[in-house]
Order: structure tokens, then C-alpha cells, then sequence
């Protein structure tokens, strides 16, 4: 098994109930969800693969990619809408390059939608890695991602 | 002029979020202490005299879920006490800026609630997107830990309780209570098939309190200042503040905390320095995705539980949206029906095939196909054949800003 499974797995008892948690740590750690690392803990917890698999594609968290080195999770909220999130998507998708749901080949970018980050008054809003963009406009897009490499 | 009154916000900027001796020195886990040297169903009464009902957004008697878990069973090994701050209502922040701002006030209201009930075990489901929140939440659980607070025998008593974060994974349906269960059971995030609730069998079976941040942040003053002073605030039948988040076509959009019965008008005009660009008013979504629409016909109904209902609309969690004239309700009502199609668990059949139907009927409309009329008669009637074989409120949402399109703007839709 992977060093950095095993890890990952010493602060967890194997219970079926830690499921969520383990797949949250797992992404902590390897910034993805592989197919090994979904089989391991399958057969740390002692359920079947399938479940795991079920799980993790559940939840809108759990990634199967790589995440990019930037990654942006463009809110689609209702408040964000009002305020012209859409064109804020576009505007991102032509900035970057890439398309939403996608990782750059470079790894430089991801791209998400999120529902509503519960950041309202600052609408239209996005997330880059562990901040919040505020306020968000064509002008403010091209000054965030061209200085650091967008295409 | 209208002031703001705060309850679950008193102490904001107040005190350092990350000192829980700031906290203390602000007279904090007095209540607490007061609490567990008292009989349990005296808190229990002390909680449904003061007539708090839930802030999550059904508004349901906190007093009352206290009692029937606390009385679910005699001696049964196991209770568990939930915080829900699975918050993702769209156009709801209020639980973020508590638990970011004041996290030891709901914990302290979360201690009080186990003791009522006698849950040794509580946990807090976190939205996974809340950085800031779970970061605050984990220091104050550690530092109250290292104070005695959280742990065994607290302020020398025999209760002795745990508390434990658990972040939610990216899924609206989690904030409803019953799959928020099974989420953290680790399980897909399905709703359960109510009754039984989940006072007689909630988490692993076994009774479960299930209560919203801002419900559990006002009870420390309720136990603190005694039901009486409670009720004397807000309206007959909805006591207490409330938390307001505004967002859209306002001036200054943020969270207010008021009296309930505050009007609309007074919300958007006097709180958030009315509508911007100097435009009109022209509608608002109350009570966020799952919520209804209004025209200025609302704008002097007081702000309750009740009050709202009779005129079509609902509180919820206490979202204002506002729209200013020149915005296009088809789009919003799209980008709404849109969340709800991606949020959508796909147990129930209706809900799950119901939810493209819906968006195919806006679809129809804006090609011109069907009329605006007709559409409308669709959608109401899909939406409320699905709202009568939904399992969970997801299901049963949709009906609520189509059933206000169809009252408030029939013919401007």
C-alpha cells in the first residue's frame, strides 16, 4: 500500500461509520481520490469497493482528478446568480482556458461550480484554493489569473 | 429609525471569536453553569415557556423537540444532541457569521441542550466549504476542554458530555435533518422515511436532538435572562430576533438581527440603505432556493412565522433576496429550479424525473411553444403532484416559489 495511505489511515479506527471522514483525509493528503486509494480503504473498513465508489460519487466534494495548483470553485448560488454569475463563469472559462469540471494540463488550474458558499452580501463570489474572491467582475477575473500564467 | 436588536450576534466584535476567556468575561458559561445545577425539565419548561421555535427554517417548537427526546425513552444507553451547520441554503449565511464570530455562545447553547435531554454525546455537522467556521468551532471545542467545560463532570455535576465536528461533503439535501443522519452514519446522503423522527430514533437508531446553530446560539440568554424576557421580544407567535441575511439589489447587503415582526420595507429601506441605483422595488425571495417570491404587497407584513404563511410566503431560514425593477423573474426562477435539479438525490422517482420536467416546462415557455399561462398551470402542477410524493423537503420545494409566481406576478412572469 501507498506510505501516504497508511498514513493517512493511523488515525482511524476502521469503522464503517469514518467512511466520510477517511475519504476527506484521503483527499486532504493526495488531493484526489484514485482507484487504489478507494479499494484500500474499502478493505480498511471491511465494505465492498462498490460502496465506497457510491459514496464518494455521491457527495460533490470528492474529486477523481487531480486539482490544479489554483483551484476555483465559482459559486452558482441563487444570490450570486442575481448578480451575474453566469457571465463571471464565462469570463472565467475564457481566462484560464478550460471548461468547468476540468483540471489544466499544466496542473496551473481547476475549475468548479459550487452551490452557494453562504458568502451572499459579496456576491458575485468564488473560491480560489482557501480564500474568497468578492465582488467579482471582468476587470477583477483578468487581474486574478493572467499574472500568474493564464493564457 | 429601526435598530437592530441582537441576541445570537451580542457578542460580534465584541470579543476575540478565538479567547475563550474573553468569552467567559462577558459572563459566558454562566448559563451553563446555572443550568446544570438545576433538574433537567426545568430547563425543558423554561424552554417551551419561552415559545423559541426553530431557526433552521420549518420553525418548529425547540422547546418541545427537547421534551419529546428527552422523554423518548427511560434509560436508554444512548442520546446524541446534533448541531446542524450543514448551512447552504442559497442566500443564508447567518450560521457562518455565529459560528465565525461567537463560536462558544452556540456551544454553550449546545452543552445546555445536551444536558436538557441528557445526550453524553453531541457532534456538529459543518459544511465541508466553511473553512473559517470549523477552524473557530475546533479552537473553542479545545479550549473549553482544557477548561473543564466540555468533558466529564462538568462544574462538578455528574453530567458529563463530548463534542465532536464532522464536516458535511458537498451536498444541500445533508442540512435536512434526517439525511444529514445518515451522512454522518456514512452513508450516501438519502432521507430517511418520517415518522419515526428522529427524537425516537435518530443517530444509529438511538434518540437524536437535531438543532440549527442560530436556535442553539439564542438559548444560552433564553436560560440566562428566563423565558418571560424572551417572549416579551418580537411577536405573539413568533418570539424572540431573528437573523436577516439581504443579498441583491441593496444598498448595504449583510445580516441584521431584529425583533421578529420587523416589516420587509423596514429591512430593505432602513437596515440595508434601501434599493441601489436609487431603483424601485420589485420582488424578493424570502427564505432562500426553498422559498417564495413576493411583490411591494408584502413590504408591511411584519416578518413572523405565521404572518408570512397567511399571505402565501414563507420565513425560512431568514434570506432576503431583493430585486430591483428591470430583473428577470424567468431567470431567476430557472436558475433556482437548476440548483434543485442538481441537488436532487435521485431516491424518489418523482423528484428525480420531476426536476428536468420542470426545467423542460421553462424551457417550452421561453421558446415560445407553451404560454405563460399554461406554464405556469404546469408547473404548479408538476410541482405539487411532487411535493405530495416526495420523501424529503427537496422534493417539496419547488412548489413553494411557483405557487408565489403564480399569486404575486401571474402576469408578468
Amino acid at each position: 500500500m501507498n506510505e501516504k495511505l497508511k498514513e493517512t489511515f493511523s488515525s482511524f479506527e476502521g469503522k464503517e461509520e469514518e467512511l466520510i471522514p477517511l475519504l476527506q483525509k484521503v483527499q486532504e493528503n493526495l488531493g484526489f481520490l484514485s482507484d487504489e486509494s478507494m479499494e484500500e480503504i474499502a478493505r480498511f473498513i471491511r465494505v465492498p469497493a462498490s460502496m465506497v465508489y457510491g459514496v464518494a460519487t455521491f457527495y460533490t466534494q470528492f474529486r477523481f482528478v487531480p486539482k490544479g495548483e489554483k483551484h476555483i470553485m465559482l459559486c452558482r448560488g441563487t444570490a450570486c446568480h442575481v448578480k451575474g454569475a453566469p457571465r463571471i463563469q464565462e469570463e472565467v472559462e475564457n481566462q484560464i482556458g478550460i471548461k468547468v469540471g476540468e483540471t489544466s494540463e499544466d496542473l496551473k488550474y481547476s475549475l468548479e461550480n459550487v452551490a452557494c458558499i453562504g458568502a451572499c452580501s459579496l456576491a458575485p463570489c468564488a473560491m480560489v484554493n482557501d480564500s474568497v474572491e468578492a465582488n467579482l467582475s471582468p476587470k477583477k477575473i483578468e487581474k486574478l489569473f493572467s499574472t500568474s500564467g493564464g493564457r | 429609525m429601526i435598530q437592530e436588536k441582537r441576541i445570537t450576534l451580542k457578542n460580534l466584535g465584541k470579543i476575540n471569536p478565538e479567547s475563550i476567556d474573553d468569552y467567559i468575561n462577558v459572563g459566558g458559561y454562566k448559563a451553563f453553569e446555572k443550568t446544570v445545577g438545576r433538574h433537567h425539565i426545568e430547563i425543558i419548561d423554561e424552554m417551551v415557556k419561552s415559545s423559541l421555535r426553530g431557526r433552521g427554517g420549518a420553525g418548529f417548537s425547540a422547546g418541545l423537540k427537547e421534551k419529546f427526546t428527552s422523554e423518548a425513552c427511560l434509560r436508554c444507553e444512548q442520546k446524541y444532541l446534533i448541531c446542524n451547520a450543514d448551512e447552504g441554503e442559497p442566500g443564508t449565511f447567518k450560521d457562518r457569521i455565529i459560528m465565525e464570530n461567537d463560536p462558544h455562545l452556540m456551544l454553550e447553547g449546545m452543552l445546555i441542550a445536551a444536558y436538557a435531554i441528557g445526550a453524553s454525546k453531541a457532534y456538529i455537522y459543518i459544511r465541508g466549504e466553511y473553512y473559517k467556521s470549523i477552524d473557530r468551532i475546533n479552537k473553542a471545542i479545545s479550549a473549553a476542554k482544557e477548561k473543564g467545560i466540555i468533558g466529564k463532570n462538568v462544574f462538578g455535576s455528574a453530567f458529563s458530555v463530548d463534542v465532536e465536528v464532522k464536516l458535511g461533503a458537498g451536498s444541500y439535501l445533508c442540512g435536512e435533518e434526517l439525511t444529514l443522519l445518515e451522512s454522518l452514519e456514512g452513508k450516501r446522503g438519502y432521507p430517511r422515511i418520517k415518522p419515526p423522527y428522529p427524537a425516537e430514533y435518530g443517530l444509529y437508531g438511538k434518540p437524536t436532538l437535531i438543532n440549527n446553530v442560530e436556535t442553539l446560539a439564542t438559548i444560552p440568554t433564553i436560560i440566562e435572562k428566563g423565558s418571560d424576557w424572551y417572549t416579551s421580544l418580537g411577536t405573539e407567535n413568533s418570539p424572540g430576533t431573528k437573523i436577516f441575511t439581504i443579498s441583491g439589489d441593496v444598498n448595504k447587503p449583510g445580516y441584521y438581527e431584529t425583533e421578529m415582526g420587523i416589516t420587509l420595507r423596514e429591512l430593505i429601506y432602513e437596515l440595508a440603505g434601501g434599493i441601489k441605483d436609487g431603483k424601485a422595488f420589485y420582488a424578493a425571495i424570502l427564505g432562500g432556493a426553498a422559498g417564495t417570491f413576493v411583490n411591494e404587497s408584502v413590504l408591511d407584513t411584519p416578518m413572523g412565522f405565521d404572518t408570512l404563511k397567511e399571505k402565501g410566503a414563507v420565513l425560512g431560514s431568514g434570506a432576503i433576496m431583493v430585486m430591483s425593477e428591470g430583473r428577470s423573474l424567468f431567470d431567476m426562477t430557472n436558475s433556482i429550479l437548476e440548483f434543485f435539479k442538481h441537488e436532487s438525490c435521485g431516491k424518489c422517482v418523482p423528484c428525480r424525473i420531476g426536476m428536468p420536467q420542470l426545467l423542460h416546462i421553462m424551457e417550452n415557455l421561453k421558446n415560445n411553444k407553451i404560454g405563460r399561462i399554461e406554464a405556469l398551470d404546469l408547473l404548479l402542477y408538476e410541482s405539487e403532484f411532487m411535493a405530495k410524493s416526495s420523501l424529503c423537503p427537496l422534493g417539496q420545494s419547488p412548489i413553494l416559489p411557483i405557487k408565489s409566481l403564480k399569486q404575486y406576478f401571474e402576469n408578468e412572469f
